[in-house]
């Protein structure tokens, strides 16, 4: 790569170099081979493990780990916390990269800081908090039992801890995005008579769509498979307050590592979707960020 | 196209940015149909002056007119300015039909026109910027120049009661600039809008603008058409920043200019004793005949200019140059000491920064 820049009065020195670099070729195959190794042994094994454990005993007992009351109740649970939290994450998401996009206020670095917490915070922190906020003795929960409302150990605690363990991945994925954007084709909507929402419609949110789509997906995944700040708050109450990956943990506690790793499939699966959106989005994406023509 | 352009009134508009002045008791009328440039160096204002009248910002104080009614508080959506921004802003999701029909379909329903009648509307306006047959084109997909026509269909599309560029040529290389120039020019005579365009170039604000606006941190220097600011510059801000000249540092005492002990035939325009600036343009000076010089110099270089001859004079007794455009025989006067006089000279004083005080301070 280097030798195209360097300029034909400096080829002597530059072949050189060439040498230099030809004597570490050999390094720069063993690096490889280091790094492919290590990504078979300790990526690609794990998840071939996870599906062949799972269909150890035959695809009967595999498709029959599906059929427990308990594990279609943490399936359904898992699928009811996405749907609150990535909705709930996808609005407070946008408002707040809009906020820090699009406007200058006192207080913005915090808020960006803030917006990071989720991610430096040990998830079981998280829960903790939730736990001395929302707990029987916790200074909301005290009010929220008095209405009959129980938040922790009960599906509102484990959407809340979800909602906070998720939080970076819209706002993060957007706000560089917007800021680069900035505010001038709105602008330019408002001049030509369009409404606040309608400029929010046809002008910022297509030009977002694909970094909001991708931080979305992002979002979705930790909020399936999150397991630690769930843990804390959800009391493993079985088949009513268990989420796909506690019930992992339940189940291969038990020895039974069927059925473990039968659950433990479904998120392996949605790791690889995502993963595969992912690299198709990643590519697409860039592709619209650049700002040449659309593929159609 | 119409053929009617609103009257822009402002009156005392100011407005900061935290501790920063953009605008300081800005006072301007535009006729109805004037073709007006705010000019000005970067940090003068003139882009807020811009946004002001579009709507884009609310002045701190002061009001905006638009045909003696009052728009100060009138929400961008209603003013109907057609804006070009800097940068275009076109609407790089959208196709060039889309962009330009943009602000009809945003209509509310009772306004809106028919399908077919935008259909219409946005095919005769890509007849009139000259892109027709590029609609189905996305902006990515266009030359700058091609954009810049596309943002001025799509700013013309909601017929504006008032066109406003933002650094219109800004973005654009030396040719296609000229050609556009030539072409705004034309756009501005058929559509008779009110047109107000921003700008840092002089020579785009004296060819094009009926009148100029120059500002400086915020304040207007002057008003008027461009033989005005040329002929008589109000300030020494105006006579350094449009056009060239040369600033000479003299005292006046009784009406009196002098220079290095020298006195200098200037009219002062009852300039009160004191520190001052006499300020020359190279074509004003010209070589005296022996013995009737006002001031005395070396001929350090002579070079060709597309226009002329331009000589560079070291002033005798001083460490400055001036310029002339003046035939001076080429092989005779090199390094010869010539002398000089000038058949106009401006003085103001001193404390005052001109343009080159403002700009060595960047």
């Amino acid at each position: 790569m280097s030798d195209i820049l360097i300029s034909p009065a400096l080829k002597k020195t530059s072949l050189r170099l060439c040498g230099a670099t030809e004597d570490s070729a050999f390094a720069r195959k063993l690096l490889i081979f280091v790094a492919l190794l290590f990504l078979l042994l300790f990526l690609f094994a794990p998840l071939v493990v996870v599906f062949i454990e799972a269909t150890r005993k035959g695809l009967p007992a595999f498709l029959a780990s599906f059929h427990e009351t308990d594990a279609l109740a943490a399936i359904r649970l898992t699928l009811i916390v996405a749907a609150i939290s990535v909705p709930a994450n996808l609005i407070f998401g946008l408002a707040a990269a809009w906020a820090i996009a699009k406007f200058s206020f006192p207080g913005k670095s915090l808020l960006i800081t803030l917006i990071d917490l989720p991610f430096s915070v040990s998830p079981v922190v998280s829960g903790l908090v939730y736990l001395l906020v929302f707990g029987a003795q916790g200074l909301c929960g005290k009010w929220f039992s008095a209405q009959g409302i129980q938040i922790i150990f009960a599906v509102p605690g484990i959407v809340l801890a979800t909602i906070f363990v998720t939080f970076p991945f819209v706002a993060r994925e957007l706000i560089p995005l917007m800021q680069e954007q900035g505010t001038v084709e709105e602008e330019a909507a408002l001049t030509l008579g369009a409404s606040g929402l309608r400029t929010f419609w046809t002008v910022t949110i297509p030009n977002i769509k694909w970094g909001l789509l991708y931080g979305v997906l992002l979002c979705n995944a930790r909020a399936m498979g999150e397991f630690g700040a769930v843990s804390v708050v959800s009391g493993h109450v079985r088949g009513l307050t268990n989420t796909i990956p506690l019930q992992v943990e339940i189940l291969y506690n038990e020895y039974n590592s069927v059925a473990a790793f039968a659950m433990a499939v479904l998120l392996a699966s949605l790791a690889l979707v995502t993963l595969g959106l992912k690299t198709f989005l990643e590519w697409k994406y860039a592709d619209a960020l650049s700002g040449r023509s659309r593929r159609h | 196209m119409q053929k009617h352009g609103f009257s822009i009134k402002i009156e005392g508009v100011a407005q900061d940015f935290g501790a920063f002045a953009a605008l300081r008791n800005v006072s301007l009328e535009i006729k109805p149909g004037e073709l007006v440039a705010l000019l000005g160096p970067s940090g003068s204002g003139k882009t807020t002056l811009l946004r002001v009248i579009a709507g884009l910002n609310a002045p701190d104080r002061g009001r905006v007119l638009f045909d003696q009614e009052d728009a100060t508080y009138l929400p961008v959506q209603d003013r109907k300015v057609g804006m070009v921004f800097q940068n275009y802003a076109l609407f790089k999701h959208m196709t060039v039909a889309d962009n330009i029909a943009y602000g009809l379909k945003v209509r509310p329903r009772r306004y809106r026109p028919s399908k077919t009648e935008i259909t219409r509307r946005v095919e005769e306006l890509l007849r009139f910027v000259q892109l027709e047959g590029l609609g189905s084109r996305f902006p990515g997909q266009l030359s700058g120049g091609q954009r810049q026509r596309v943002a001025l269909a799509r700013a013309l599309a909601i017929e504006p009661r008032v066109l406003l560029l933002d650094e219109p040529f800004g973005a654009l290389d030396a040719r296609v600039r000229k050609d556009l120039r030539r072409w705004l020019r034309e756009v501005h005579q058929k559509t008779g809008l009110t047109t107000i365009f921003v700008t840092h170039d002089q020579d785009e604000a004296m060819e094009l603008a009926d009148r100029v606006v120059v500002l400086n941190e915020g304040r207007i220097e002057q008003i008027g058409t461009p033989e005005e600011l040329y002929d008589r510059p109000a300030s020494s801000f105006v006579i350094s920043f449009v056009g060239e000249a040369v600033a000479l540092p003299v005292t006046v005492a009784d009406g009196h200019v002098n220079f290095a002990g020298r006195e200098l035939h200037i009219d002062t325009h009852g300039l009160p004793s004191g520190a001052a600036k006499v300020f020359f343009r190279p074509a004003d000076i010209t070589v005296a005949s022996k013995g009737n010089g006002e001031i005395e110099g070396r001929v350090e270089s002579i070079r060709r200019t597309p226009a002329g001859v331009r000589a560079t004079i070291a002033i005798e007794g001083y460490d400055q140059t001036l310029e002339i455009d003046s035939p001076i025989d080429q092989a005779a006067s090199l390094g010869e000491k010539i002398p000089l006089s000038f058949t106009k000279a401006r003085v103001f004083p001193a404390d005052v920064p001109d343009f080159d005080d403002i700009a060595d301070g960047i």
